[in-house]
């Protein structure tokens, strides 16, 4: 085939992981060191990989000028052949998995890999889940995809074992499932209708279907979207999820905040698709139950970031809060909102994954249940408080970790938060600013979301800062936590990302308009994957390998 | 008459299903997910359209007309979902045997209401 080799990167995020992961299968659970080595050499590799298509989406060449390319797997033309597509919103996706995945893969190296067997195996099989997600352009394929990131996440929700972790397995896994049925419902019955599976090919049927057939079709997206927004954590579809993440041990729940955007991005990328300007009669189909759904997720995270005892917990409705201003934006419909949401979807993700890492480190120098014990004596004061004042030292020496731990909760609180100076205050304001600048009036609705947002930014000021106090600043009754370079670095990593992305924010802004842009064009993304050829056009009665499991 | 008969069906499959998974027992919640899975793979058969003595795939030699042949994409959409849901079904399991090793009820809350 003459394919140049450099478009085969393309099927790397997929078959690497793979391949690894089933490798390391038939070695001993003895052999740590060999399967840390490995595993860690694959997530670099594909680090790699991602930045390499990253780049190559940024910088159109003669013969290509268009920012994306298009995969056909086993050579076959595109409405017929499954494809993957590099776009530019794909790309950004496949980079922030690579990312979050070198950082939680090195935190986990420090001691969580030994806590269960098959841990590596697990973590690349959902690696390599995730990044097929982002690059199908193919409904089925997408629900191949979606069974093998969820399949390997209940394995490692369960990773650490313990009665906590099965009990909450046992309700993250039927969710799932049930979520899983309505997906192929959904997927059979647009099939039935358009008599296509291809996302392209789809975008193009959509605005030329009879009325009757519409209303079959519009039926199956809904359901469709359901088992995405169950995914993503919409109100009232989310009740699992800060349990889940909670229970989950702490690589296992900071990888777990790219698994809610693999819903927002499914969402984004079919709503806009098939129901964006050029949709017909279809246009903007479920963009308010988006719109109002994502306000309601947005307070009710917010109110579960102040009502959250535990920092897990804590965790886990930021998520919610972060998921629903995605959502209530998507809804919003408008490019330039897009264009803020998606800053904000790589900076929230970030930020919460260093959380997660973080909380896992501040509290191993507590005993269990000190969260909760600590809430209960705010509330209802503790009755040797009074005595020991007295005669206590006005100034007392902060450990160095202690510090910097500190130091690194204080910018997760500044970024979850959106506050300024850092990549979350930029990212909410290049939201609001476009919702505020949209053209004629600004009605009630958008002032709800603004309003929304600021407050749920709030909420989590208020409830990091209590939860900060009550952890970092009584280090006399509590041991210090012994911290590993191994486990600091990947949290300064991920700092350090999100403190670039404000620096760089005029050319990250940039980057992050021309793909919102790209979004609201589907017959150019149309035209491209369909206009695909295969690569040296195979003799007839000798099709290129490859088909059905 | 076939239409009717697969559209019960379906219908009674999902319709105990639902009634199962929202039942207190996890052996009753698991029996639920199966129930769903047999309604969903007919489902997406059926969106193949119901036809009889039509093969799915072409004969050597024969031009193929479209006609004359049923939708093969659905019945390969079903075998696919049949072996994730039978996978995901063993590995739901498992994880149901280690809730009720651990927590020593097989209730889905892990503990007996009051």
């Amino acid at each position: 085939m003459t394919m140049p080799a450099v478009e085969h990167l393309a099927i790397l995020p997929i078959l690497l992981p793979l391949a690894v992961g089933a490798f390391m299968l038939l070695f001993d659970e003895r052999r740590r060191l060999f399967k840390m080595s490995l595993s860690l050499a694959t997530v670099l590799a594909l680090l790699a990989v991602a930045i390499t298509l990253f780049v190559m989406v940024n910088t159109p060449s003669d013969e290509r000028w268009s920012t994306m390319f298009v995969y056909p797997l086993g050579n076959w033309p595109p409405p017929f052949g499954i494809v993957l597509v590099v776009d530019r919103l794909a790309a950004l996706m496949l980079l922030l998995t690579a990312v979050l995945g070198s950082a939680t893969l090195l935190f986990a190296m420090a001691r969580w890999h030994n806590a269960g067997p098959r841990f590596y195996t697990l973590f690349l099989l959902l690696l390599m889940g995730l990044n097929g997600a982002f690059l199908t352009g193919d409904l089925f394929n997408l629900f191949v995809f979606f069974e093998i990131l969820l399949a390997a996440s209940y394995g490692l929700v369960l990773h650490g074992s313990g009665t906590a972790r099965v009990r909450a397995g046992l309700h993250y896994i039927p969710i799932n499932l049930i979520a899983s049925s309505l997906f192929l419902i959904g997927v059979s019955l647009i099939y039935g209708v358009t008599g296509t599976l291809n996302m392209a090919d789809l975008s193009r049927v959509v605005p030329t279907l009879a009325p009757q057939s519409r209303v079959l079709m519009e039926a199956g997206a809904a359901v469709l979207g359901i088992a995405f927004l169950v995914k993503a954590g919409m109100w009232p579809l989310s009740f699992w999820l800060p349990t889940t993440y909670a229970a989950a041990c702490a690589p296992v729940a900071a990888m777990f905040a790219i698994m809610t955007k693999v819903g927002i991005y499914v969402i984004m990328r079919l709503f806009l698709l098939c129901f964006g300007d050029e949709a017909g009669a279809s246009e903007d189909f479920g963009g308010l139950w988006l719109y109002y759904g994502g306000m309601a997720t947005i307070a009710f995270g917010g109110i579960g970031v102040l009502a959250s005892q535990s920092m897990q917990r804590l965790g886990g409705y930021a998520v919610l809060v972060s998921s629903g201003t995605l959502l209530a934006a998507i809804g919003t419909g408008n490019s330039a909102v897009i264009s803020g949401a998606l800053y904000y979807l790589a900076t929230s993700t970030l930020a919460i994954s260093a959380y997660f890492l973080l909380v896992e480190l501040i509290e191993r120098g507590q005993a269990a249940g000190a969260d909760v014990l600590a809430v209960t004596l705010e509330i209802f004061g503790d009755p040797e408080e009074d005595i020991a004042d007295e005669d206590e030292e006005v100034g007392v020496a902060i450990p160095a970790t202690i510090a910097v731990l500190g130091g690194a909760f204080v910018a997760c609180t500044a970024l979850l938060a959106g506050l300024p100076p850092l990549s979350g205050f930029i990212a909410k304001f290049a939201m609001l600013s476009a919702v505020m600048n949209e053209a004629g009036d600004i009605d009630a609705a958008h002032w709800a979301f603004v309003a929304l947002v600021v407050a749920s930014g709030l909420a989590t000021l208020i409830a990091m800062t209590r939860n900060g106090i009550r952890t970092l600043w009584m280090p006399a009754e509590n041991e210090i936590p012994r911290v590993r370079a191994i486990e600091a670095i990947p949290i300064g990593a991920l700092l350090f990302l999100c403190a670039t992305m404000t620096v760089m924010g005029g050319p990250t802004m940039r980057y992050m308009e021309s793909t919102a842009q790209i979004l609201y064009w589907p017959s150019e993304y149309a035209r491209e994957v369909l206009g695909t050829k295969p690569a040296g056009a195979a003799p007839a009665g000798q099709p290129a390998t490859g088909g059905a499991p | 008459m076939m239409e009717m008969i697969l559209s019960i069906g379906i219908g009674v499959f999902a319709a105990s299903g639902v009634w199962l998974i929202l039942r207190p027992r996890t052996y009753q919640v698991i029996i639920g997910l199966s129930l769903i899975s047999y309604a969903v793979n007919l489902f997406i058969f059926s969106m193949g359209r119901v036809r009889i003595d039509a093969p799915p795939i072409l004969q050597p030699d024969v031009p193929g007309d479209p006609a004359a042949l049923a939708d093969p994409i659905p019945q390969a959409l079903v075998l696919t979902a049949i072996v994730i849901g039978f996978a995901m079904t063993a590995l739901f399991l498992v994880v149901l045997l280690a809730a009720r090793g651990r927590t020593g009820t097989d209730h889905v809350d892990g503990r007996e209401p009051e």
